[in-house]
């Protein structure tokens, strides 16, 4: 049972890494779009874009913490004992970039919009960057079992610092596919080329970055590395060549091609994290079973999730497809 | 004395007995944790029951071909995205602070108490996808299915409270689970989930959303009267908002006195803050306001066996008191002063406001219309901020009457609360922070306003500016009837 909850709650983590790193990652398009002129329009298509999803899909992130605090409570203390400054510097990095999104819509000089755009972008860079080194210190096993761990050194460390630039780049990666897909659909020909180039340069950077990062996980992290080589080689293979295929398919591929192969190159890989881990929470020090709530607390979540996806997965079908078939977008009359 | 001074001398009176065991992250953990709450509950009102007040609106814009109705409910899906993405955010952050504040309670009990924020999570992930639908929809679906997407939301609103207050209410009434050595073995998720306070606490909560939320937005409309505009639609907006809240009102006051005549039973320490009553007995006065002093209530305004007769409807009923309650557990002076006062005002306002309510009633009986009484309006302005201050007081009744527990009589809020970090910067970043937020939510809000001012004036029908607002429908869509209406 303390499996199933597990992967229940990785299924959580995956959701968010993938529809929360595209919206992060549209956000650091909109940082580096240049000035009020210059990058109006990339902006107004993440604008588009971002608008009616970004809420469901900040939900994930919620998922995943209730997920932990209620199956792995021991855990989860452990986590936030040590991770703290991370973590809360993530925490009020996705209320600027909540509230700055909100706002900049509703502001119209360009000064409030500068303002309002600079907070909702620069967080969206500085969150996914804390995220991902949250991960690094757990996955290289940082986290002491009984919580209050190093500071410092739980974050700032090579595996931790491999994460959270992952992190970032890899949002940035899919949500220029996405945005390339989502201007090849309004027929925005300079815009597609403008988020193309965009994508082929991140991704080269974070080719770079992942094969020094194999470097720092056999040098950092060896037990993550041994399995990542072994059990979890399959789905890193299968992640590799998903995000090959996108960017070879980028310049004419369909739209929803082009997102569903970014979207499975990022599952893949974390999911290939989860693999990893197994049987392990927590380095190699707590098992998934030795930490997981009693069974009666597991079940109610699993129920709550079976629940969660017969009901949330229509309706996020449902809103997905009306954005999709722009009917639900503001001016595109 | 500053507020914050002052909440600093109740924090370190508190600490006395205990002091050497005190960790010094108590103090700031608790003032951000009551913080942040605090900002995040302002915003809840409007998820939950706003909504409710916009669905009125759309329905009678729809049924009765009401264009004013229409314009009304459309401009409230407006003002509830930016509100309902601030309370997004915020939310999260309580969702962090639950480990990052409060580990020992996490670790401890989250196998017990953390699964109905599970609950909440799914009824949250209902009203985000609903939210955005319902706004984006409007003119996109037909009138009646859009309506319905709207239905949702609101249902989602009452659901996702009732899971969080479960989580709450529990910790004041813990029940449904098996201890060994202090480690959670076993669980009953419906005897946790529908603990012993969490009807009354559900219900008052709910009531509680509905008249902020009534009192604000009828307040709102109520001040633009006062500034001379009289249009439908001003009449409209104070109306529909001030009969919700004015209806719930006497139903909160029912409940609040079931609520607690239930706290007298169950939870007899923080009855005895609420009475701030050193000493059992019988034929207890009700006292109204005063200060403890060295374990004593002075300055209060006493009502012979008041205390007594309103929870067991005798004088002889007895009421235990502060003695009752161990040393090394009792409260100091200052939280039972602070859960004393904030008890007599949220019952204050709430007669307050039913008496508003029953003079607006008794104006409307006359004159059969909105009342145009200058002082009425006035005090209908001022009713949201009350009901405000009502809201926040009855949760400091039920968090700080609960201290020195976190969750009653299993663990201690010291040693709940977290060893690590520097707690009072983490606070003071956070207030920066949420006073800029608030403060850009606030100025937000008044552009939306104003726009939608200068479009009343310029021309009724085109509400001009409105591309602009989030969310919103273009300028272009605008100038078309909206949905269905026109057709009638």
């Amino acid at each position: 049972m303390s499996t199933v909850a597990a992967v229940v709650l990785f299924i959580g983590v995956i959701a968010y890494a993938v529809l929360g790193g595209a919206d992060f990652g549209a956000g650091f398009w909109d940082l580096t779009a240049g000035g009020a002129e210059q990058g109006r329009r990339p902006r107004h298509l993440v604008d588009l874009a971002l608008a009616p999803v970004w809420e469901a899909n900040h939900v994930w992130l919620i998922f995943c913490l209730v997920m932990m605090w209620s199956a792995f409570p021991t855990a989860f203390a452990a986590i936030t004992t040590t991770l703290y400054l991370p973590l809360g510097l993530a925490a009020l990095g996705i209320v600027v970039r909540g509230s700055g999104f909100a706002f900049r819509k509703v502001v119209v000089r360009t000064a409030h919009q500068r303002a309002a755009g600079a907070a909702f972008a620069a967080s969206s860079v500085i969150t996914p960057f804390f995220l991902g080194t949250v991960a690094g210190g757990i996955a290289s096993g940082r986290v002491p079992t009984g919580g209050y761990g190093a500071a410092i050194g739980s974050w700032l460390n090579p595996t931790s610092v491999l994460g959270g630039v992952l992190a970032v780049l890899v949002c940035a990666v899919m949500a220029a596919v996405f945005l390339v897909a989502e201007a090849r659909r309004r027929d925005e020909r300079d815009l597609e080329v403008w988020f193309r180039r965009r994508a082929l340069a991140a991704s080269a950077v974070t080719g770079l970055v992942v094969l020094a990062g194999i470097g720092v996980l056999h040098a950092d992290a060896p037990r993550l590395f041994s399995e990542l080589t072994s059990r979890g080689l399959v789905l890193v293979l299968a992640s590799a060549v998903c995000g090959l295929a996108a960017l070879v398919l980028l310049p004419r591929g369909a739209p929803a091609l082009l997102r569903l192969l970014s979207v499975a190159a990022v599952a893949s890989v974390v999911a290939g994290w989860g693999v990893a881990q197994y049987p392990y929470l927590l380095g190699d020090h707590l098992t998934i079973d030795r930490a997981a709530a009693p069974t009666p607390t597991l079940w109610v979540l699993v129920v709550v999730a079976a629940v969660a996806l017969a009901l949330v997965a229509p309706s996020i079908g449902l809103l997905f497809v009306l954005q999709q078939r722009g009917r639900l977008e503001a001016g595109d009359i | 004395m500053s507020p914050l001074a002052w909440a600093a001398q109740v924090a370190s009176t508190t600490a006395v007995p205990v002091a050497a065991v005190d960790p010094a992250q108590l103090l700031p953990a608790r003032q951000m944790m009551a913080f942040t709450l605090g900002f995040h509950i302002v915003l809840v009102p409007f998820g939950v029951a706003f909504t409710f007040l916009m669905l009125i609106a759309n329905y009678r814009g729809i049924r009765r071909a009401d264009q004013d109705a229409l314009v009304l409910a459309r401009r409230w899906s407006q003002v509830a995205a930016v509100l309902f993405a601030v309370g997004a955010v915020s939310g999260t952050v309580l969702s962090f602070e639950m480990g990052l504040l409060w580990p020992g309670l996490m670790s401890r009990f989250g196998a017990a108490y953390g699964f109905p924020f599970a609950i909440e999570g799914l009824f949250f992930f209902l009203e985000a996808i609903f939210v955005a639908v319902y706004i984006y929809g409007w003119d996109r679906l037909a009138p009646w299915p859009h309506f319905w997407t709207g239905v949702p939301v609101v249902l989602a609103g009452v659901g996702g409270t009732a899971s969080v207050v479960a989580a709450n209410s529990w910790m004041n009434q813990p029940g449904g689970i098996t201890l060994r050595d202090g480690v959670v073995v076993d669980v009953r998720p419906l005897q946790v989930f529908f603990n012993r306070a969490f009807w009354y606490e559900t219900i008052h909560m709910l009531l509680a959303a509905y008249m902020v939320a009534g009192f604000i937005v009828a307040g709102v409309y109520a001040a633009g009267r006062l500034k001379g505009r009289r249009d439908r639609r001003h009449r409209l907006g104070l109306l529909i908002p001030f009969t919700v809240a004015a209806i719930a009102t006497p139903i909160q006051i029912f409940v609040g006195d079931v609520a607690a005549r239930a706290v007298f039973e169950n939870e007899p320490a923080k009855f005895a803050s609420i009475e701030a009553l050193a000493t059992t007995g019988t034929h207890v006065p009700e006292s109204l306001g005063g200060v403890m002093v060295d374990g004593r209530l002075r300055y209060a305004v006493e009502i012979p066996s008041g205390a007594s007769l309103l929870s067991g409807f005798r004088p002889s009923t007895r009421i235990r008191g502060l003695d009752a309650i161990p040393p090394q557990y009792r409260p100091a002076d200052h939280l039972v002063t602070t859960v004393h006062l904030a008890f007599d005002v949220m019952v204050g306002i709430g007669f307050a406001l039913l008496a508003l309510s029953a003079w607006f009633a008794w104006s409307w009986w006359r004159r059969r219309d909105v009342p145009d009484n200058r002082w009425l309006l006035r005090a209908v302005s001022v009713s949201g901020a009350l009901a405000l201050i009502a809201l926040w007081s009855g949760w400091v009744v039920t968090e700080v009457g609960r201290q020195p527990w976190t969750v009653v009589g299993l663990l201690l809020t010291r040693d709940a609360v977290t060893r690590s970090g520097n707690m009072w910067l983490f606070f003071g970043g956070t207030l920066v922070l949420y006073a800029a937020v608030g403060a850009a939510t606030l100025f937000t809000l008044r552009l939306m306003r104003r726009r939608w001012e200068r479009g009343d004036a310029s021309d009724d029908r085109t509400e001009a500016g409105d591309a602009d607002v989030p969310y919103g429908p273009s300028r272009a869509r605008d100038a078309v009837p909206p949905t269905g209406a026109g057709s009638r």
